[in-house]
């Protein structure tokens, strides 16, 4: 098994993009990893891209070929090219497709994206839609929706370990406060606790500003052999593991709802696979699609016992400033959430820290973790990469 | 020289609050009223519509000046729930104001601003002498469809305005428009209630058109923010205007009197027209009033208002017709039930 490296990166801005289209996104952020990466197009051997649903956001499917086509590739190289799907996870799990590939030496130089266009609907579209992460039959039927769902897992939460709504009302503050400093993020305002706990009341206890928005947006990374990654960069990152894991999709059905297995199992083989301890890992980027999401990662994947996250926050532990930055992006809440996207624009804050070219939010890190979650928990990936 | 040469208001007495709506479906009325700024909206009562609305302002417009009828050459009523398909509303106004026969007619659609069309078009037919006075007319009973965020806001009302050459109260110095094909709220033919893009229509309808209205009249102008006394936008809730104005340098002492949506609602075509309205009434010779409407389908039309002397003249007799702060006050609350039944929204066999 070969080693792997990301050698491009391109992201679009996330946002409520009117004058972009679905084609649009993916040529922009396509455009920028291949310039990045000092590529020439006809060098791609292979194409994955993450996407969640744009068949019911743009009435799309076969989203594999469109984005090749749209390329440049499927007329002229006819690359293999591969559209990935688990739910909020597909970005994650579109760079572990291409980690494979290479790995097994199916291909040498491949392209990773995710792209998601949320914006062309009305907004109970899209929510319906985004219901679809989640079990239809048994959740979204009988009323429960994607909020419902997560400020259940909340409720249990704080009652259990005592996380008072302040404490949760911290981790948006400090993505707000990270995305100020991130050019591409959706939302450039830093906000206040008073902001979060005074928003209107989505679903009891989760408020607006725990919310992750609907947004429109594009990422891609460029992968090749560890070998051959010096030929197109000076700034190779390698990836240091890639690990998957999956859970029952309603969380009902789960061992215990506010722990997600998914996360702690992919941690686990994450770690392994990379032969390190998490004093290792120097930044986060997780799946905080509601505020308390983030507070359940941090602990499921093991840098902390459960019930401790919210203090972890609350010391600072986890700002731009503390000993474990977590979610320098933003994360999904204040860089916005194109739900195929993320799992890809993760990779992409990542390299960019341990490239040294984050700017204003730069950390000193040369070790980073990511981890992208579809549904309440029922697909995760982690990935672990390393300078 | 062009210019407004009198104006009247017509607002149905029935008002249902932002509480009473939120009541029935279930909904938070503070987030409502605290994110639109809106608290109540004005309702028809069971025997008025468009027609009878239009005819009330026009009359009103009337009675502040003493126009001979016959010399009215044209009468335009922009509205989206004209009571006929077929069959021009601008009719039955020309006739109730006996205008009739000898002038031209029709009747306008575009969204929230045929009203201001209908001003555009009335100052062409005069500055090129075809004819002595116009009428233009904005007038709704908006629907919003039961449980949508428009029902908070959809209300009934409307506003004439008479433009003519001699002796204006005001003179428009200058209009002009910006006009796109983007569909940020529509009805199709034989549909009961419109439907919206939700956020679309925020950035690329109302923003983009207002502001590209408004710095076109800038720049075609010189007009700048602080020369202006007033500024009136249309106003589909508080929100929109009172940002577009920040965003064009306008101070919430420009804005707020000409600000009626809080207490009305948004009577649709008659929202910026009601709103220049409440300004004329209280108006001072030399004031300059900055005007710019917005319809949806999309476009904005921008005008550049002066108040003349006559205004304050014996000529023009403000007293005569109700202003809008009369026309606001004093009003009789609905609750939901009589609410749908005055809107008709209670289908009988």
């Amino acid at each position: 098994m070969r080693e792997v490296a990301v050698i491009g990166i391109g992201c679009t801005t996330f946002g409520e993009k009117w004058n972009s289209s679905f084609r649009d996104l993916f040529i922009e952020a396509g455009a920028r990893a291949i310039e990045d990466a000092g590529l020439s197009g006809e060098q791609i051997d292979a194409l994955f891209v993450g996407n969640m649903s744009a068949g019911r956001f743009v009435e799309q499917e076969h989203i594999g070929a469109l984005i090749a086509d749209y390329a440049g590739f499927a007329g002229t190289t006819h690359i293999p090219s591969t559209r990935v799907e688990a739910a909020c996870a597909s970005g994650g799990l579109a760079f572990r497709q291409a980690v494979t590939t290479i790995a097994s030496g199916m291909a040498d130089i491949v392209v990773a994206a995710g792209v998601e266009k949320m914006t062309d609907v009305a907004p109970g579209a899209t929510v319906a839609t985004l219901a679809g992460a989640a079990d239809r039959e048994w959740e979204a039927f009988v009323g429960a929706t994607f909020p419902g769902l997560y400020a259940m897992i909340a409720n249990d939460y704080m009652h259990r370990y005592a996380l008072t709504r302040e404490q949760l009302a911290l981790v948006p503050v400090k993505n707000h406060y990270n995305g100020a400093r991130n050019p591409i993020a959706q939302f450039q305002q830093e906000i206040t606790v008073e902001t979060v706990v005074s928003s209107t009341l989505v679903a009891d206890p989760l408020r607006l500003f725990d919310c992750s928005p609907i947004t429109d947006g594009a990422a891609a990374v460029i992968l090749t052999s560890w070998e051959r990654a010096r030929e197109f960069s000076d700034t190779p990152v390698k990836v240091l593991a890639s690990a998957q894991a999956s859970d029952t999709i309603a969380l009902h059905d789960r061992r215990d709802i506010s722990t997600l297995d998914a996360t702690v199992e992919a941690a686990k083989r994450a770690f392994r696979q990379a032969r390190l301890e998490h004093r290792d890992i120097d930044m986060l980027e997780v799946h905080d699609c509601f505020s308390i999401a983030e507070i359940c990662a941090i602990e499921d994947l093991g840098f902390c016992r459960k019930g401790e996250a919210g203090r972890m926050t609350e010391e600072g532990e986890t700002s731009l400033h503390g000993r474990l930055p977590v979610n320098t992006s933003g994360g999904l809440k204040a860089c916005g959430h194109p739900v195929g996207a993320t799992g890809i624009k993760q990779i992409c804050e990542v390299v960019q820290q341990l490239r040294g070219e984050a700017e204003r939010r730069q950390v000193d890190a040369e070790v980073g973790l990511t981890h992208n979650v579809g549904g309440t928990g029922a697909t995760v990936t982690v990935h672990i990469l390393g300078v | 020289m062009v210019g407004i040469v009198t104006y009247g208001v017509y607002i149905p007495r029935f008002r249902i609050r932002v509480e009473e709506i939120a009541r029935v479906w279930g909904a938070n009325a503070e987030d409502i009223t605290g994110g639109l700024g809106v608290f109540e909206k004005s309702v028809p009562d069971i025997d008025e519509d468009t027609a009878t609305i239009a005819v009330e302002a026009a009359r009103n417009a009337l009675q502040r000046r003493g126009i001979d009828p016959g010399a009215i050459g044209a009468v335009y009523v922009g509205s989206e729930s004209h009571p006929y398909a077929v069959k021009p509303t601008a009719c039955t106004v020309g006739e109730a104001i006996g205008a009739t026969p000898k002038m031209t007619a029709a009747d306008y659609e575009f969204a929230c601003k045929a009203g201001t069309a209908g001003i555009q078009t009335c100052m062409g037919l005069v500055m090129s002498g075809i004819i002595k006075f116009g009428v233009a007319i904005g007038s709704d009973v908006a629907q919003g469809a039961p449980g949508d965020a428009l029902e908070y806001t959809a209300a009934a009302g409307g506003a004439a305005f008479v433009i003519g050459g001699e002796e204006p109260i005001a003179e428009i110095h200058h209009t002009c428009s910006y006009t796109t094909d983007t569909p940020d709220f529509w009805r199709r033919s034989g549909e009961e209630y419109p439907r919206h893009g939700g956020r679309f229509t925020g950035e690329p309808g109302y923003f983009r058109h207002v502001l590209g209205a408004a710095r076109m009249l800038m720049e075609e102008t010189g007009l700048k923010a602080k020369d202006c006394t007033y500024a009136v936008f249309h106003q589909p809730n508080a929100k929109f205007p009172r940002r577009v104005a920040q965003m064009l340098g306008f101070t919430k002492e420009q804005i707020e009197p000409g600000l009626v949506v809080p207490r009305l609602g948004n009577t649709y075509s008659g929202s910026s027209m009601i709103g220049l309205a409440a300004v004329l009434d209280i108006a001072k010779p030399g004031d300059r009033i900055f005007v710019t409407s917005f319809g949806s389908g999309a476009g904005s039309d921008a005008f550049d208002i002066e108040v003349t002397d006559v205004i304050a003249s014996g000529a023009f007799r403000r007293g005569a017709a109700p202003t809008v702060s009369e026309l606001l006050a004093d009003p009789i609350y609905l609750d939901y039930a009589l609410y749908a039944r005055h809107k008709g929204k209670i289908v009988m066999q």
